[in-house]
């Protein structure tokens, strides 16, 4: 078949084409505005809020995105998704000491080099994360798609599971671990006459190549067709012959695996507590809400702002004086806003 | 000729709600069977039971000689069995050709069906590159059977397929069923008497859950009596 569509059909209407780039945009006109009216401070500007702020935002990116489809495919609002970024965290630390030679109590097998362990354990976080996502699935959530109270319930009472079992664990404990950062990504880089750490560019890039791949698999790949179906109609789909209980594990297993790597990555770059779990998912949920729950770019576009506002908040109260209560209080005002004006969130098409 | 569906006396409960309770059909090989009734007599419900999207509780369901109760959804599907649900189910953020590609279950089932496909609604051709959300009702019907006969289908359930359609467009939808019917059995729920008597062979009367009546469709058009006591007006 595949025949060609005359030219003259417009496949998706201006609007929805161009929705994807208001964020952004605004974002640009901000800064371009700011950089015209006060053209000194531009180099503060990038490396003092709009880094920092995209840093922010490519950790709200890994924890938000999967957290969003998960609602959106299976309408189960997962709780405890903060707490797979947390055991993702604590995994790569785990890796990251117990391997280490110099470490008086490390394991029996050692790696010496740093950069090395670093990566083993984003790829072990990762892959306990996406583990420990299917089994929760499998085994708790599947019984209860038909029960959402329960599922809130259950998701919930997981995240003081995870937390005791953290505090549990004797060599995690319940202190606050410091931050290991890889030999590689140590330094910090001149960047228009400024200095910026070189591991929260790593941390950027690392986001946006995710951001960018998920969307081509979404977009471009026949399981990613079946997700965006499913998002929509998951009984219709399951009508089709297709096995849709195959895919919410595999999603459920893969959004898990990508808070676990946002945690990984993260505790190079905040350090490992127990509390890190809860004090992220919060700035997802309020990162999906704002994108609208279940929309893939809606997580993407909320991270971004998200992100963006608590850096600039920030960089206000150390300039001004303001109270710090401000600075917190900036990413729900964000959010207020955003839902006062689309009430379903900025990419919810219902 | 035999039956390729059976359906016995099929009891299926939604939450509270006992919904059938005693439906009981038959659908020759490569007929068009109607089940018919009035609103809320079960007739959704009696499709959503076969394709195990509400499990019946009692009762058997045999499609082919096969039983279907156990069976998951994606698994009676896999049977050979197509379904075109009430509403449509069209994706809105998908394309049409996304819908087709979606349904295939084989890599090439669009490509060795394509030609019946198109040769039934030559227009969803032109549309390949629009969105669900952006089609009339019309076209929407005709890529939800599309859709359906991707892979081989051996059975077709097709729930109102005239709902909300102007009557042109209904008299197009009952050619390409009836032209459709070469190739697969049908099984359709219709509201509207006048395309389910045009072209069905056999029919089903479903009263509060119930199968009340059945037999061939030239009987029920000389029995007047029959169609205003259980569907109101003919």
């Amino acid at each position: 078949m595949a025949v060609a569509a005359p030219p003259t059909i417009q496949t998706k209407p201006l609007r929805e084409r161009l929705a994807p780039l208001v964020i952004p945009a605004v974002f640009v006109l901000i800064f371009a505005t700011v950089l015209t009216v006060a053209p000194a401070s531009w180099p503060k500007l990038i490396t003092g809020i709009l880094l920092p702020g995209l840093t922010l935002a490519a950790i709200y990116f890994m924890i938000s995105a999967g957290l969003s489809l998960i609602f959106g495919l299976m309408d189960v609002l997962n709780f405890a998704h903060g707490s797979l970024f947390m055991l993702g965290g604590y995994c790569a630390w785990t890796c990251n000491v117990w391997l280490d030679p110099n470490y008086a109590g490390h394991w029996p097998i050692t790696i010496a080099s740093g950069n090395l362990r670093f990566i083993i354990g984003l790829i072990v976080g990762t892959l306990v994360g996406a583990a420990v996502g299917s089994l929760i699935e499998i085994s708790l959530i599947r019984p209860l798609y038909k029960r959402p109270i329960y599922q809130v319930l259950l998701t919930l009472g997981l995240v003081f599971v995870f937390d005791a079992l953290v505090r549990t664990i004797p060599a995690w404990g319940s202190l606050s671990r410091a931050p290991i950062k890889p030999p590689m990504l140590t330094e910090s880089l001149s960047l228009l006459g400024r200095r910026f750490p070189s591991y929260s560019l790593f941390l950027i890039c690392l986001s946006v190549s995710l951001a960018v791949l998920i969307a081509l698999v979404l977009r471009r790949s026949r399981i990613g067709l079946t997700i965006r179906a499913g998002v929509q109609d998951s009984a219709m789909v399951e009508a089709m012959g297709i096995n849709v209980r195959r895919v919410f594990t595999g999603v459920f297993g893969f959004g898990s695996g990508l808070a676990a790597l946002g945690g990984a990555v993260a505790a190079s770059f905040i350090g490992v507590y127990p509390e890190m779990g809860l004090e992220y998912q919060l700035f997802a949920f309020i990162v999906v809400v704002i994108g609208g729950l279940g929309s893939y770019s809606g997580a993407a576009a909320g991270a971004l702002l998200i992100g963006l506002a608590r850096t600039f908040s920030d960089h206000l109260v150390l300039e001004t004086g303001l109270p710090t209560a401000i600075a917190s209080a900036s990413t729900v005002l964000v959010m207020a806003i955003v839902l006062l004006l689309k009430p379903g969130g900025i990419f919810n098409k219902n | 000729m035999t039956p390729i569906l059976e359906v016995e006396q099929l009891q299926t409960f939604i939450g509270q709600y006992h919904i059938l309770h005693d439906v009981s059909l038959q659908a020759e090989q490569g007929s068009i069977t109607a089940i018919l009734g009035r609103n809320g007599a079960g007739k959704t419900t009696t499709l959503k039971s076969i394709m195990g999207l509400t499990p019946p509780q009692a009762g058997s369901i045999r499609f082919a000689g096969q039983r279907l109760n156990s069976l998951r959804t994606f698994s009676i599907a896999q049977l050979g069995i197509g379904y075109v649900p009430e509403h449509r189910a069209i994706f809105r953020d998908l394309t049409v050709t996304e819908h087709l590609i979606l349904a295939e279950r084989k890599r090439g089932d669009l490509r060795r069906r394509g030609d019946l496909i198109f040769s039934l609604f030559p227009d969803l051709q032109r549309l390949e590159r629009l969105l669900g959300s952006q089609l009339s009702g019309g076209q929407q019907q005709m890529l939800a059977i599309a859709r359906a006969l991707v892979p081989e289908t051996q059975l077709l359930l097709i729930d109102e397929p005239s709902e909300g359609l102007a009557p042109v467009i209904i008299e197009q939808m009952m050619r390409a069923i009836t032209a459709l019917s070469e190739h697969t059995t049908v099984v359709l729920v219709e509201q509207n008497f006048r395309m389910a008597s045009a072209i069905s062979q056999a029919y089903y009367m479903l009263d509060d859950g119930r199968t009340v009546d059945h037999g061939t469709m030239t009987a029920l058009r000389g029995n007047p009596q029959l169609i205003q006591r259980y569907l109101g007006a003919a």
